[in-house]
């Protein structure tokens, strides 16, 4: 056989991309224990949260403590999305996975888009586990449909941006464990230092005032607010909590517009030589 | 894609160089291999040869020089080069979680093979390659000769006129290395065109038609495998010391026959340089008269490990680079 045989069809970005998320859809076939981390991991943090400190954390306005918690987690658990992207792409270039990628006919980008869209999906499984699991222990969405649709909307936004920082990272450390123990040294702290698991208002000033332009904090007050899961923020809160809408969409913006080109940048940089 | 013979070569390598930093790792390599043939890189670890490879299969940009591929150059057309060439790396860089027929699949289908053409194009490797029954099972479960024949597998999908081989048989055992050998002949059979690198020197010599030894970047030598072996020359004797603590003696001894002496504690063997039977004799007579046991004693004509020897002034297995 010579090449001249075989019909070929050079096939479009998103052709490319789909067969790398296929891939990734394959891999998590082939070992369901992968999605622990959006699974069990934010599970038993609603559970530990709720019951252990539910009674102790008190909600603005007397709202239920579960009904504010579990946007909060679903906040931490898109931020964490980050986890899924560096380590593939870790892996991967390890493996020489994205040689062999690099070596085909393609675009180079179709791998990072396919790795993108795989981890997003990760992480929308891990939303529809935490939906399941929040109704069970009573939390509601009271909004209407649009506004339910729209919080959902945001996460993905959201998750978009924080895809970039994942990339940066798995491209610029070179082993599973350094990008494992960087992400969870930078995201854990950060996702404390937000309104997900208390409200900021009785925070001392200074903290307050990080807490509160944390990019995370946007978004979960805008699910909060969206599905009727606590108030509106207090009249001294910071900016982007009066208007969390707009402010994760900016957010959101901000982190991409920032991490992309030195993510992307890394990225070749590390598979170039 | 048809190559006329006498016409452009199906690889040129073109002044290669590349630079990391202060470190020069290939210092102006220049070969050419015509269609349907098999050239043979030889060098210890950390000669260039891999380097080499990744510039001529667009992994790598070179410093300075560029490479052809079936006359697609490396630097203008890196996609045409991509279309024309397989390649299979050191490590084989086949999916572990996806079955064979899926990693065939995938890869398949990102060259853009349709549908039905790729499905039977995917039987027919497993076929070729000795895979059809584990076909349907995760690449995790495979030996690491079923690796790399579906590594080979998913490099040949396009059916590319160029294929290049990164030390294909390392790691393998010596049943896995003779059956890859005899795939990677049927190939060159059917016309294509092979660059493989190595570090054995059996290896060049069962499969390349030429071959350039290269050392510290640097193409040393060039020719055919016998070419190689007349311009070493001489013969040499292989002892092989029954006792270890007897070793160095032994090579103090045979020092003094010979300077150009080299010693592998590990197999507890001398290998001197040596003109002819004479020699043996010689040397069977020292040993014998201070004691040394011996558990084999022989002549050897000229191998390319000797060519090495002789033309680097060190043994190919201690490459004494950094990889």
């Amino acid at each position: 056989m010579t090449s001249a045989d075989l019909p070929i069809t050079p096939p479009g970005l998103w052709r490319q991309t789909s067969i790398i998320v296929r891939r990734s859809l394959i891999h998590t076939r082939r070992m369901p224990e992968m999605l622990t981390d959006v699974t069990v991991q934010p599970v038993i943090f609603v559970l530990l949260f709720s019951f252990v400190f539910g009674a102790a954390v008190s909600v603005p306005d007397g709202g239920n403590y579960r009904e504010f918690l579990l946007p909060g987690i679903m906040g931490q658990t898109i931020v964490f999305t980050a986890f899924v992207v560096a380590m593939g792409i870790t892996a991967d270039v390890d493996k020489g996975i994205v040689d062999r990628f690099r070596s085909l006919p393609i675009s180079r980008f179709s791998y990072l888009l396919g790795r993108a869209i795989a981890a997003l999906l990760h992480s929308a499984i891990g939303l529809t586990v935490m939906a399941v699991t929040g109704l069970v222990i009573g939390w509601r969405i009271h909004g209407g449909i649009l506004d339910a649709i729209l919080g959902f909307v945001l996460i993905v936004v959201f998750g978009f941006g924080m895809i970039w920082y994942g990339v940066l990272i798995g491209s610029w450390l070179r082993s599973v464990e350094a990008v494992n123990g960087f992400l969870f040294s930078t995201l854990f702290p950060l996702t404390f230092l937000s309104n997900v698991f208390v409200p900021t208002a009785p925070m001392a000033d200074w903290l307050r005032f990080i807490a509160e332009w944390n990019p995370i904090s946007s978004l979960v007050q805008a699910m909060r607010e969206l599905w009727g899961n606590g108030p509106a923020a207090a009249p001294g809160a910071a900016l982007p909590l009066q208007h969390p809408v707009i402010a994760t969409v900016l957010w959101s913006l901000a982190l991409t517009v920032v991490f992309a080109p030195v993510a992307l940048r890394a990225f070749v940089r590390r598979t170039a030589d | 894609m048809p190559d006329i013979p006498g016409r452009s070569p199906a690889v040129e390598a073109v002044g290669l160089v590349k630079r990391f930093g202060d470190f020069t790792a290939v210092d102006g390599v220049s070969f050419s291999v015509p269609a349907g043939t098999v050239l043979g890189m030889l060098g210890p670890n950390g000669a260039g040869k891999t380097t080499t490879v990744r510039m001529m299969t667009t992994l790598s940009r070179p410093t300075a020089g560029t490479a052809r591929i079936a006359g697609h150059d490396v630097l203008e057309e890196p996609a045409m080069v991509r279309r024309s060439m397989g390649l299979t790396g050191q490590a084989a860089t086949v999916d572990e979680l996806l079955t064979g027929r899926e990693n065939l699949a995938m890869i398949g289908g990102l060259y853009g093979i349709r549908r039905a053409a790729l499905r039977s194009r995917c039987e027919q490797l497993l076929e070729q390659f000795s895979l059809t029954d584990a076909g349907n099972k995760v690449v995790r479960d495979y030996s690491g000769g079923m690796r790399r024949r579906l590594d080979l597998a998913v490099s040949l999908l396009a059916a590319p006129p160029v294929l290049f081989l990164d030390e294909p048989t390392t790691g393998l055992d010596p049943h896995s290395r003779n059956e890859l050998w005899d795939v990677l002949r049927e190939l060159v059979a059917g016309g294509t065109t092979l660059v493989l690198t190595t570090q054995y020197l059996e290896e060049a010599d069962q499969l390349a038609d030429t071959i350039v030894v290269i050392d510290r970047g640097r193409i040393i030598a060039e020719g055919t495998p016998l070419q190689l072996k007349e311009r070493s020359g001489a013969a040499s004797v292989i002892a092989t010391v029954t006792h270890a603590h007897q070793l160095e003696h032994a090579h103090r001894l045979l020092v003094q026959h010979s300077p150009e002496i080299f010693l592998d504690a590990d197999v507890r063997t001398l290998t001197v340089a040596a003109g002819g039977l004479d020699d043996l004799t010689r040397i069977a007579g020292l040993l014998s008269a201070e004691q040394i046991a011996v558990d084999d004693l022989r002549l050897s004509r000229p191998s390319l490990d000797d060519v090495f020897l002789s033309l680097t002034g060190h043994r190919s297995s201690t490459g004494e680079e950094q990889p």
